[in-house]
Parts: C-alpha cells; structure tokens; sequence
C-alpha cells in the first residue's frame, strides 16, 4: 500500500482512543465485578418466588415494611428541614468556623451507625444528657420508640443530604441571587424564587439518597431502638431476625424487597447525584 | 432625579475612588479591564460594602457616618451584566415580572407591565420560552426588559452588549437607545467600547486605576481629551445626522459621506486619525472635503490633536512635524478631509 494520505488518515484521525491500559488490570477487575454481583444473584436464586406473594402479604413482613416506609420517609422530612438551610450556610461558610462544621457534619458519614447508636443514647436516653432532663419533666423518652427509630435513622441520614445541599449551592452561579436582590427581591424571595429553584437537582438527589440511607439503616437503629416487631422493627432488622430465627425464606423475600428499593433508588439518581455531590 | 455618588473601597492592591455628580440621563463610564467599573456597579447597587456615600434622587443608599448601608432590594436599582443571567427556571415573561412581583406588586398588573416591556423591546413573541432556548441577543434583550420594567431610579448596565456579535449588538444598541433616553432615572453603562459610550450616552466618565480622569459630554471629550490615554480610549469624531443612502447630513446642512448605506438617525464615529489637513483644497479620492478653521492645538505626547471649527466641528491627530512643517495655529483656514471608509456608522 502507498503512503497516500487517505491511507494516513485513519491514523490521524484517531486520537481520540486513548493509550491502552495494562491488559494486568483485567483480571482483578473482573473479580471485583463478579465479587460485587454473585451474592445478589445467589440472593435471586434462593427467593422463594412460589410463596412469594403470601409472604409479603404476611404480618410480619408487612409490619416491616410498612414501618421501614414511613420511618425513612419521616426520617428524610427531618433532614429536609434542617439539612436544607445547613447545607446552604455551609456552601458560603468560609473560614475556620465554616470548615470546623463541615468537619463535625461529616462525622457521622464515617462512623460506625453502632457508634452512633450508643451516642444516641447518651444525649438523648432516659438518662442522657439532653433526653434525661426532658424524661423528668415530661415522662417522654424516645429509645425502643418509632420516633427513636426515625431519630437514628436521621442521625445517620442527616449528613448525606447536607453534603449534596452544600455542593449544590456551591456550583450555582451566585450572580442569579445578586441580580434577583438588585431587582428588589428581599433575602427569603431569592431564596425560595432563585436558589432554591437552582439548587433543586442537588436537593431531590440528597433527599434520596437520605431516604435510602435511612431505609437501609441497622446498626444505630438496633442499638437505641431495639427491634420490636411493628414498633421499631425495620426491614433490615426484620431480614436479619428471620435469618437466624426461624424463617430463611422470609429473610430472602426482606433482602429482595430491599434489593428492589435500591435499584429503584439507583434509577432515580440516574447520573444525577454525582454531580450534586462533588 | 439625581445620582451624586462617590464610592470608595480600598484593598491591598486597588484602590476605587470615584465621585459621580449627574442628572437624570445616560452615564457612560469607560476605562480599561481592571480600572474599577465593574466594583462600581457592585458599589453602586448595594452588593459591594464601600466607604463613599451614594444619593440616588433625593434617597441616601450609602453613608459611612451615618453607618447608612441599604440593602440591594431597598435600592431602587436594577442590573443588566455581561451575561443575561435569566432565571434558567423561570419563563421568559416570569422573569420580566420577577421585579414587580417581588416589590409586591400584583400578579396581573406585573404581567401587564412584563408583557409590555417585552414588547417594546421586540420580544412579545417570547414570552413563554425557557431562557435556554433564546439566541444571545434575544436573552439581553429579555434581560434589559426584566430591568427597564419597574422604572428604576438607578439602571446599571455593566457592558450589557459585549457578549454580543457585531450585528446583534448593532440592533440591540439601536432598540434600546430611545428607552434609556426618555428613562426618568440615571442609567450608569459600563463600558470598553467608545461606540456605546458616545451614542448612548449624555455623559462620558472615563476611569482609569479606580481614579475619575474625565466627566464630559462625548463631543466634549472627543474635542478635547484631557489625556493622550482619553484620546485614545474615547476621542473619537462623532457626527450625529440623517441618513440618506451612503450620505449623513448633520443639523446644520454638512454632508459627509460613508462607505455603507443606512435609514433615518445615525451617528458615524471615526478616529482623529482619519482626519487630514491640508493647507489648499486637497484634489483625489476623499470626497468628505470641508473647509474649517483651527480651534485648538492640544500636544498629547508624539501627537497633536487639532480641533476644528466650521459646519462640522472635528478632531484631527497630527504629527508634531506637520504641524510644525504646515505652521497650524489658531484660527487659521484649513482643508479637512475624511475618508469614508473609515467612517463606522451606528444607528442614533
């Protein structure tokens, strides 16, 4: 073949395929992949599918689920509350103090749920630190509640939404608000007509993320709400209670249940909540 | 309606200190990138804490011994910046009532007044498109609505037409000349284009380091620049007239031809540079051949700007050499000539 430049061309033309990697990585690459999806089909495998229906249509797992489905979405109500406005205050807190919170917000993401738990209970137990004073003057105490399991389900979930609030409200163009002000609007119109609108992305993908987080959550709900059967006992609880309890069967049908809430999750995000955290 | 303002900020490395005295009317401020204008018109509407104390017809906005500082939405100001900046979320009519609704004006009579503006700046027909679908011209235009609507007292307009190609910002330029003129409040139009600053406005502050160099009218600072930077930046010759094919006829009957073709009111600007003097009546090429008589001789460094009296008052740069070599004076008869190419036409 001649060196005519139509047979030069191809190779001009493809810099875009990037230098090839080492053909090493292949091999551990595909056991972390088979790693990360063999024990989801060995869960799809074993589900009982014939019983399947009486399954979920009995108490025990319908009490579970119906509890896990109102926690987390009560849990993620509370985190919208005060997760909203901290994540827009950390976005323009610049400074020591500003990195000081951004840093004691995001202890929780990293601790161990079982931690929190305890933790829980030391402020907010019968003797605790804020929960022992309010015992004694109300009688009200919130361990081995409802309201107990969607305080450490929050407590968990809190920080997920702040994280994607803040990066958010950090990437918008701040001109917007400017403008807005300039055009006469006070403080809370450019809040609720300008930012909160441009941070909306950031907000929903926080909230889901919170809200799947909550559902998922164990070890700080077991640890200050115990897990009592329509009471405190979530989805998470309930599978692993009746995984070594009597029932395997109905562990499995939890575990799918709680499989199909995550890709249901995964597809909302899409590749949304990427880009609202980073 | 009044703006006597005088910002003043300082930081480790810039220094703004600008006092700025005017009527009602258009305000041009020129000056190079870095020069302050943009702090300005932060300063000016309330997002830029300052030392200086700002008035705006009759309302004290800023007074440092006051410890006076309004907050932006308690100015009535509105701001048009380089890039439209339209609410992304919001229609195009939402966004030209987000003013009149936010100043708790009602819903029908914010929409009567958005539609109105959209329509007088030629974009009726959008009124319910998203911001991301619009052209650049379309969204300032849209933008420059959202801003006229309420009648501010102070309009700020930070080089609203520079993100815009040549043509759109002709257009844009022409449409809303009339509506800043008839304004009742004080326009402030940031600028680093002389074109803008001498159609548009009624006055030129030229700034240069956070310092005032020049506040006159554009004929003014054309004729006699104060600095060789202010020849260069604004001197431009400005000749405002009627458009008659590829001919201008100005006010008092002087006809100067152009090289494009136009209708109705326009300006035509062009450089001192493109002025020649002649000592006798030049014969050739340049058609725009008018007898004049030297008003002033005004040495900026290596040049020397000779302004020119006659039916078209104009500004020549010359070399000190022919001035020296023609022995031009005041009040001495010369020819001027221009080349029409080198006439830009703008519409007026």
């Amino acid at each position: 073949m001649s060196a005519s430049p139509t047979s030069l061309a191809p190779t001009i033309a493809a810099p875009d395929r990037p230098l090839p990697l080492p053909a090493g990585l292949r091999a551990p690459a595909a056991i972390a992949v088979v790693f990360l999806t063999l024990p989801l089909i060995a869960v799809l495998l074993r589900v009982p599918w014939s019983s399947l229906p009486d399954r979920l249509g009995s108490d025990f797992v319908r009490d579970a689920l119906v509890l896990s489905l109102g926690c987390a979405s009560a849990a993620t109500v509370v985190c919208l509350v005060v997760g909203v406005p901290l994540g827009f205050l950390l976005a323009r807190a610049d400074g020591r103090l500003g990195s000081l919170a951004r840093a004691l917000v995001t202890v929780p993401l990293v601790m161990p749920p079982v931690v929190g738990g305890i933790a829980l209970l030391y402020a907010f137990g019968r003797g605790g630190l804020l929960g022992g004073p309010v015992y004694d003057a109300t009688g009200l105490t919130l361990p081995y509640s409802t309201a107990g399991v969607v305080v450490a389900e929050a407590f968990v979930a809190l920080p997920f939404l702040v994280i994607s609030v803040e990066g958010v409200v950090r990437s918008a163009d701040p001109r917007f608000a400017e403008v807005a002000a300039a055009l006469g609007a006070r403080p809370w119109t450019v809040l609720r007509r300008v930012w909160i609108p441009l941070a909306r992305n950031g907000i929903l993908a926080g909230a889901v993320l919170a809200w799947a987080r909550a559902l998922g959550e164990f070890g700080a709900t077991i640890t200050f709400a115990g897990s009592m059967q329509g009471r405190t006992e979530t989805l998470p609880l309930a599978a692993y209670a009746a995984l070594y309890g009597s029932n395997q069967d109905d562990a499995l049908v939890l575990a799918l249940l709680l499989i199909v809430v995550s890709v249901a999750v995964l597809f909302a995000l899409r590749g949304r909540w990427r880009g609202a955290l980073s | 309606m009044t703006l006597d303002a005088h910002v003043l900020l300082r930081r480790d490395s810039f220094t703004v200190d600008l006092r700025l005295a005017v009527a009602s009317g258009v305000l041009a401020v020129v000056g190079p990138n870095g020069a302050g204008k943009s702090t300005l018109v932060r300063a000016l509407a309330g997002l830029q804490a300052h030392a200086g104390r700002v008035e705006v017809a009759g309302r004290v906005y800023d007074d440092p011994t006051a410890g006076t500082h309004l907050a932006p939405h308690r100015r009535s100001v509105s701001v048009v910046l380089q890039d439209a900046l339209l609410f992304p979320h919001l229609s195009v009519l939402e966004n030209v009532a987000f003013g009149p609704r936010s100043r708790r004006g009602s819903r029908r009579d914010a929409t009567t007044a958005a539609r109105d503006w959209l329509a007088r700046l030629g974009v009726a027909d959008l009124e319910s498109r998203r911001p991301g679908t619009l052209s650049g011209g379309q969204a300032q235009r849209v933008a420059l609505a959202r801003a006229l609507v309420g009648g501010p007292d102070l309009l700020l307009l930070d080089e609203p037409f520079s993100a815009l190609d040549v043509t759109t910002r002709w257009e844009v330029r022409r449409d809303v000349r009339h509506h800043l003129a008839e304004r009742a409040g004080v326009t402030v139009l940031v600028t680093h284009d002389p074109v803008d600053a001498l159609t548009l406005a009624d006055l030129v502050a030229v700034v240069e380091a956070g310092a005032l160099v020049q506040l006159d009218t554009p004929e003014r600072l054309a004729r006699s620049p104060r600095t060789a930077y202010v020849a260069r930046l604004v001197g431009l010759n400005l000749v405002r007239g009627e458009a008659e094919g590829s001919s201008l006829v100005t006010a008092t009957g002087a006809r100067l031809q152009t090289a494009v073709a136009a209708r109705g009111p326009v300006v035509a600007t062009f450089s001192p540079t493109a002025v020649a003097i002649h000592l006798t009546a030049p014969a050739g090429s340049p058609r725009n051949v008018f007898s004049a008589t030297v008003g002033s001789v005004d040495v900026l460094g290596e040049t020397v700007r000779i302004g020119l009296d006659g039916p078209l008052p104009l500004s020549a740069d010359v070399t000190t050499a022919a001035v020296s070599a023609m022995g031009l004076r005041p009040g001495m008869t010369v020819w001027a000539a221009v080349k029409a190419t080198e006439i830009e036409v703008a519409a007026g």
